[in-house]
């Protein structure tokens, strides 16, 4: 493009004006996490993150992501193959439909599950009647979480596999190749990287998963208590050492799930 | 027409359609009906009572506006880190690009935890902004920082694709025939970039109505000063007023449905744009 070789001043104050605006807004704030975690040293902090309690948020919270993520990726996949490969009526409803729970607040999405399978919910009583309690368990969670990733995988491969066009797959056809050997030797290796990072974005909405998740959970400590929810717990106990450590196991997921963005994003372009 | 021609060739609509269909169904649609059903059976009197309360009113007006001053400041923020994203090669561009995600990837909780540890009034923002009369921790300030941190990605994703397609040839063709700089980008840039910078600001404004995780650490809660609708649905909640509870919460989902339309409308004029201009 050659702009860098001439920049001007007026360039080098807006490049300025960028650059202290990400130290003070982002970099700060993340800076601020692991310095408060590790305040009162690395013994305090392994003890903070080994309580039983937040030891156990840990482990729900990853076994939630390990449920979750799987499933979107299926589905995503296959919505993705059908939004894109086929002519439909009701599609674009399809569409709208798909990306409704990212726009609305995470509040709605644990309410609209309270009043399915909540007490007073439309499946609750019934549910109950016959012993199969879903509000307040870890499934509650899991189904919330499927709620409001629903759109993060599939977001990513359709513009990915509408650019990419059919004529791959349409060539394997042609070459004798059945559904699945073109699915597993075609579709597949075009659309990883895309797969891949729909999975990374999904896996950090669900770890730090808020508003929804603690309409449905019930927040009893040391059960259905997610890693968001404990923080929130610790932080209200005024244990700011505590909130601090568990957060900054979330907040080096997220750095994590930078840096792998910025490589799948270079792979996808090579 | 290629894409209706591969419907007879390409396999997997039966299988494709019945996932996506049970998956929509079971995840979504049977709750959203949930929600609905229970609106619907309150009738419109107690309905309207409920959501034209004054403490609705004033959650309203709190939230509202404190997402729209968090849209103008992720606006103009956004459209500056687009530009000097796509326009300029610089030492630690790619490391700020990826530093534009991070509210993205960092938890609304631990975003709100970091906010209100950082402008208490020992805290590092705090302790320089306290003595000078600026309370942000448990005032409107505090929401406006905590929608504007979670939505920073918003506007410079939207607005960094299209600049990038922005022919430079246009520009310097403009600059040769005597344009200004500034003539150059309110004439070529501004008028292309104009329905993706819309659309980026809807998204960063739905994305503030709806922000709840943040916003509690950082607010302070008090009815009528700084309680947002999010958390007056939570409230409502913990008092087991579901009723109260679903009217408002039917009201957010409104609001995000006519966003997404409106969304939805403004890619769509980006791609006439795109397709009148070429």
């Amino acid at each position: 493009m050659g702009h860098s070789a001439e920049r001007s001043a007026g360039a080098n104050v807006l490049i300025g004006l960028s650059f202290l605006f990400a130290a003070a807004a982002l970099v700060v704030p993340l800076a601020l996490i692991f310095s408060f975690a590790l305040r009162e040293g690395v013994g305090a902090y392994f003890d903070a993150i080994l309580k039983p309690d937040t030891l156990h948020a840990v482990f729900l919270t990853v076994i939630t992501a390990i449920i979750v993520v799987p499933i979107n990726m299926v589905v995503g996949a296959a919505l993705a193959w059908l939004v894109t490969r086929f002519r439909f009526r009701g599609q674009q409803l399809l569409v709208a439909v798909i990306e409704l729970p990212a726009a609305v607040s995470p509040i709605v999405a644990g309410i609209v599950y309270l009043f399915l399978y909540g007490n007073q919910g439309l499946l609750g009583p019934a549910m109950q009647a016959i012993g199969l309690q879903i509000m307040f368990t870890p499934l509650a969670i899991v189904l919330v979480s499927l709620f409001v990733t629903a759109p993060y995988v599939a977001r990513e491969l359709v513009p990915l596999m509408r650019q990419q066009g059919t004529d791959d797959e349409e060539a394997a056809l042609s070459l004798g190749a059945n559904g699945w050997q073109m699915f597993w030797h075609v579709t597949l290796p075009n659309i990883r990287w895309g797969l891949v990072y729909g999975a990374v974005l999904t896996n950090a909405r669900v770890m730090g998963e808020f508003g929804a998740v603690s309409v449905v959970s019930g927040s009893i400590r040391g059960q259905t208590n997610t890693l968001p929810l404990q923080i929130n717990l610790l932080f209200n106990d005024f244990n700011i050492a505590g909130s601090f450590a568990a957060a900054s196991t979330l907040a080096l997921i997220a750095v994590i799930t930078l840096v792998l963005k910025s490589l799948l994003e270079a792979w996808e372009r090579r | 027409m290629a894409q209706h021609r591969s419907k007879h060739l390409l396999p997997g609509f039966g299988l494709s359609m019945g996932i996506s269909l049970f998956y929509l169904t079971l995840i979504i649609l049977l709750p959203l009906a949930a929600m609905l059903l229970k609106v619907a059976g309150m009738g419109f009197p107690e309905f309207w009572r409920i959501v034209s309360s004054n403490r609705a009113l004033a959650a309203y007006r709190v939230t509202f506006s404190s997402a729209f001053i968090a849209t103008i400041i992720n606006g103009v923020i956004g459209l500056l880190l687009a530009w000097v994203l796509t326009r300029y090669r610089f030492p630690g561009r790619r490391i700020l690009d990826a530093l534009v995600d991070l509210p993205f990837a960092l938890p609304t909780a631990v975003a709100g935890l970091v906010l209100v540890t950082l402008f208490a009034d020992t805290g590092w923002y705090g302790q320089f902004l306290e003595p000078n009369g600026i309370k942000v921790n448990y005032t409107q300030l505090g929401i406006i920082a905590a929608m504007t941190f979670t939505s920073i990605p918003f506007v410079v994703r939207a607005v960094q694709p299209v600049l990038e397609e922005v022919d430079v040839d246009f520009e310097s063709v403009a600059t040769t025939l005597g344009a200004s700089r500034w003539q150059v980008f309110t004439r070529i840039i501004w008028p292309t970039i104009l329905p993706a910078f819309i659309g980026g600001c809807v998204l960063s404004f739905a994305r503030s109505l709806g922000e709840f995780g943040a916003v509690v650490f950082i607010a302070g809660n008090l009815p009528g000063l700084t309680e947002i609708v999010s958390l007056l649905i939570f409230i409502r909640l913990d008092e087991y007023n579901y009723e109260g509870a679903a009217a408002l919460a039917f009201v957010l989902l409104v609001v995000a449905f006519l966003t997404l339309v409106a969304t939805n409308l403004l890619a769509a004029w980006q791609v006439c744009y795109v397709e009148r201009k070429t």
